[in-house]
């Protein structure tokens, strides 16, 4: 350790000041000035004012106590006021909040006020001592470490040593794998990879809107519409499942453009597309992390996630165009069943949400 | 003496006689506290937790942390009839049915709010001041632990009514934990017990907020305070302060008394607020699905920064064999992160490392009197500040009616270049500041009167600095660079140590090498002694043309000058 040579200090080892200078720096310290006196220090009439200053504030205080006990028995939770700038308001949280947090300000502050006006404003001076202890008090009380530690034996007793170390690097072990279980898991369940991977929605699947869970033909889709939707089985499977999961993935969107604005898409051939006549069904759920996305501009065929603006061109595979996000949103094939309703060809074909370490496995 | 005082005599006798605490009282009520505002915030902050602490025990009284799914019919009436989970059902209970329950929710947000902001402010306060420094660092470090803990704190609870808002900064927080490398994937099925979002993430988020963490905060609020009391308060420069004293009020009464006044003050000002201003309108939101967000989602002000450095992150992702690194989402939420927190909490250590000063230091440092210290801490804010914008990127698309693509872009070279032109803007700034303490100690403050004489000539009246002032100046302690030595010895031979040291004393230099070192002494006496020859001179020219003969010396602050030197031609 080298210490700065600051000077016109003389500094020990420790880098404690022993000069007789009192800042490390070579220069005297400013002295001290002089107390002046308050007017209620000198003037009984301030002093008596100032006393009846913070009296009253106690005493408002304690009104605004009772004041809070008739608010809460008197005003119903119910009671909606307006007013000016704040807006409406539960006149119940209002009279409540403002007894109480005056009657608190009141207390606080005449109790600064006594503080300020009242109790004694003369600094006093107290000595600090320096942190460390003596050189003797720390030789002994290492002394008597080392003489402890030395009688233990566990310097010596290197087997004792060793062994006592083991055993209490492997403890926490129990802990930590305790902690398995934080996902109980049936024995027949698929890996993470496997459940991220999957959705709800499969062949002949119903495409309904969320919500009211109607079925949808093609021509409901106005041409740059864009339509919420879920597998029609999801109220089913919500039911039994009694969680969001299921939905947390499968939730889709339809959007509609003229075929020939459709500059590509993520798969489908001539006979088996996966649109149908311009509608094209996507993932609700952004594939940075995991937002469903909602923004859709119909001009330029772009959808915006409103959490951190990653953007996607739907007439173009939903490519990523801006934003953070590094994969596309994948494109559920979807055709018309026999009743004319649209219905998914498949589960996607990529996983939706956010990307994970073992995303490529599936 | 009163009966009250009386008592108390008598109740601290019948303390002591079972405690034997007497010379520890002694000490502790007449312990000295320094008084400044800026010491303040770490009470606020202080204040903020126990209201915390109050408040938070009411809500559990009301709020049921469970995610399943049941039918509301409160009397929050347009969601009536809607299918929400518990959590989100019973928090509507407290904002709707339970009377004053509104306000104690609202009292706990507002005071989450305060406990942020005040730490945040009282660590910029100890930083610039370089409270941080020997003895303290250990009392910096957990602080940083404190601050790190408050805003996971925070996190948690605005997390757990389970609202659409928290509902999707939680889908956000699983989308974090699936990029983390390796084990993202297992973890985010271990927390959710299965996929996102499941039943168990709220009761367990819950023990979290309610127990784990404040029971951590508590600890550690409870040593740092108790090391502040054991290493005494750090004060200003000032008359009569030394590194070997502390000069301000005893514990009793003068301490007591405002500090216990200013609880109730800070509790009384987040109730008002509580009163008149609505916060996290939970029933706005509507409860959490996770097919639904609505646009301009932004979180409580401290997770700003890094929601802005997730949005700023261009889209790497590494696709190696089977496996995938989302650095786009690791490196901003995970690697800065941490980043930031591990450089936060290892300054002391870096800037004792840095300038070798191994001294303790019990006065402050005024921010100017530390040029460096002072521009490294607000390019950092300037850095966050860029994150935080970041944040905000949407809303201020929408405000100015800007691209949002374009402020991306902007922000994304904005974040790298604007902190460093921060660094040394207020470098210079501070050093100037330095000067003009240099030369108010020379020829004192500008008093602004111009004065002319019988010759024509113009000339500035200058008074004296006044004690305070000067004391608060010279009180500066001034930091010395190591002094770079050669790389060899006197034979010639390398030093083996010579690079770490040649590379300490230039990050020495780097950090103290610009300071402006006061005036001695003796050159300060000269140029009082100067200053008050001229104010002699200057006194005999106003005093002659109004032909008076001057009957006393010159007074500090004399206001007198310019009254007689404003109107010198109506006599």
């Amino acid at each position: 350790m080298s210490d700065i040579a600051t000077p016109g200090t003389t500094a020990d080892e420790h880098g404690h000041d022993l000069g007789d200078l009192e800042l490390p720096n070579g220069r005297p310290a400013p002295a001290p000035l002089p107390h002046e006196p308050r007017r209620a220090d000198v003037d009984p009439k301030a002093a008596r004012r100032a006393e009846r200053q913070v009296s009253t504030m106690f005493i408002v205080a304690s009104l605004l106590v009772l004041a809070f006990l008739a608010a809460y028995i008197g005003i119903d939770k119910n009671v909606v006021i307006a007013l000016p700038v704040i807006g409406t308001m539960s006149a119940s949280n209002l009279a409540l909040g403002l007894t109480l947090g005056l009657a608190l300000f009141l207390i606080g502050a005449g109790a600064i006020h006594w503080a300020k006006k009242l109790m004694p404003d003369i600094e006093v001076v107290q000595e600090r001592h320096i942190l460390e202890s003596s050189p003797t008090d720390r030789e002994e009380a290492i002394s008597v470490f080392q003489a402890g530690a030395t009688e233990s034996g566990f310097g010596s007793r290197k087997i004792i040593r060793r062994s006592l170390i083991t055993s209490l690097v492997l403890l926490p072990l129990p802990l930590v794998i305790i902690l398995r279980d934080m996902w109980v898991t049936p024995s027949d369940s698929p890996s993470p990879n496997e459940l991220l991977s999957e959705t709800i929605w499969t062949e002949g699947e119903r495409i309904v809107t969320d919500g009211s869970y109607r079925p949808i033909r093609p021509e409901d889709i106005p041409v740059g519409g864009l339509v919420n939707v879920v597998p029609a089985s999801l109220e089913k499977v919500e039911e039994a499942e009694g969680t969001l999961n299921a939905r947390a993935k499968a939730a889709s969107i339809l959007v509609r453009m003229t075929p020939a604005e459709i500059r590509s898409q993520q798969g489908g051939s001539a006979e088996e597309p996966w649109d149908v006549q311009g509608i094209l069904a996507f993932s609700k759920i952004c594939t940075h992390v995991g937002c469903p996305i909602s923004l859709y501009q119909q001009r330029t065929h772009q959808l915006l996630c409103p959490c951190h603006q990653s953007t996607f061109d739907l007439a173009d595979s939903a490519k990523v165009v801006f934003g953070p996000a590094a994969r596309r949103m994948p494109q559920l094939p979807i055709t018309v069943d026999s009743e004319g309703y649209l219905v998914a060809r498949s589960d996607f074909q990529e996983h939706v949400g956010p990307s994970f370490w073992e995303q490529g496995a599936s | 003496m009163s009966a009250v005082v009386k008592a108390g005599g008598a109740l601290a006798e019948y303390t002591d006689e079972r405690l034997g605490i007497a010379p520890f009282m002694k000490r502790s009520l007449n312990k000295v506290f320094p008084d400044h505002w800026s010491f303040m915030l770490g009470e606020i902050a202080l204040y903020s937790f126990i209201i915390l602490l109050l408040s938070g025990t009411y809500l559990t009284l009301w709020f049921k942390p469970s995610m399943t799914e049941i039918v509301y019919n409160g009397s929050y009436v347009p969601l009536d009839g809607v299918k929400m989970s518990e959590a989100y059902a019973s928090t509507l209970n407290i904002s709707f049915d339970v009377r004053g329950g509104l306000l104690m929710r609202q009292i706990h947000h507002w005071a989450a709010l305060f406990f942020l902001v005040a730490m945040t402010v009282h660590m910029l306060r100890v930083f610039f001041t370089g409270a941080f420094r020997k003895p303290r660092e250990l009392n910096w470090v957990m602080g940083a632990g404190l601050l790190t803990l408050g805003i996971l704190e925070g996190f948690a609870g605005y997390s757990l009514p389970d609202d659409l808002l928290s509902g999707t900064g939680l889908r956000i927080a699983e989308g974090i934990v699936l990029a983390i490398p390796i084990l993202g994937t297992w973890l985010s099925f271990l927390l959710f017990n299965g996929e996102f979002p499941g039943l168990d993430f709220i009761p367990r988020l819950y023990t979290v907020h309610v127990l784990l963490i404040p029971g951590i905060i508590l600890a550690l609020v409870t040593v740092h305070l108790m090391l502040v009391w054991h290493q005494k308060h750090t004060q200003y420069p000032g008359p009569g302060r030394t590194e070997k004293n502390v000069v301000g009020f005893p514990l009793l009464p003068v301490y007591m008394a405002k500090a216990g006044g200013f609880f109730f003050v800070v509790f009384g000002v987040t109730t008002l607020m509580a009163a008149i201003i609505t916060i996290n309108p939970i029933w706005a939101f509507g409860p959490y699905t996770p097919d639904q967000v609505s646009a301009g989602s932004q979180p409580d002000w401290y997770m700003g920064w890094l929601d802005g450095a997730v949005r700023i992150t261009p889209n790497w992702e590494w696709n190696i064999g089977n496996y995938s690194i989302s650095w786009n989402i690791f490196l901003p939420a995970v690697v800065l992160a941490g980043a930031i927190f591990t450089a936060l909490g290892a300054y002391p250590f870096i800037e004792r490392w840095a300038t070798g000063d191994n001294r303790e230091h019990h006065i402050l440092d005024r921010p100017r009197n530390a040029p460096t210290r002072t521009a490294l801490g607000v390019m950092a804010i300037g850095f966050y500040g860029m994150l935080w914008i970041s944040g905000g990127n949407d809303i201020i698309a929408t405000t100015f009616d800007l691209s949002i693509n374009t402020i991306t872009y902007v922000l994304r070279v904005a974040v790298f270049v604007v902190p460093p032109i921060i660094f040394i803007i207020t470098k210079r700034i501070c050093l100037s500041l330095q000067r003009r303490d240099h030369d108010k100690l020379l020829h004192g403050i500008e008093s602004g009167n111009i004065l002319r004489t019988p010759e024509g000539e113009f000339i500035e009246i200058h008074l004296p600095l006044g004690d305070k002032e000067k004391a608060k100046i010279l009180g500066k302690v001034d930091h010395v660079p190591i002094a770079l030595e050669s790389g060899v010895d006197e034979n010639g031979v390398a030093n083996p140590k010579g690079r770490t040291a040649r590379l300490r004393a230039k990050f020495s230099h780097w950090f103290y090498g610009d300071n402006v070192y006061l005036p001695t002494a003796a050159e300060i006496e000269a140029a009082e002694a100067h200053a008050a020859h001229d104010y002699h001179e200057q006194h005999a020219v106003i005093d002659d043309f109004r032909g008076l003969e001057i009957t006393s010396e010159p007074v500090l602050h004399s206001p007198a000058i310019g009254g007689h030197e404003s109107n010198p031609h109506q006599h």
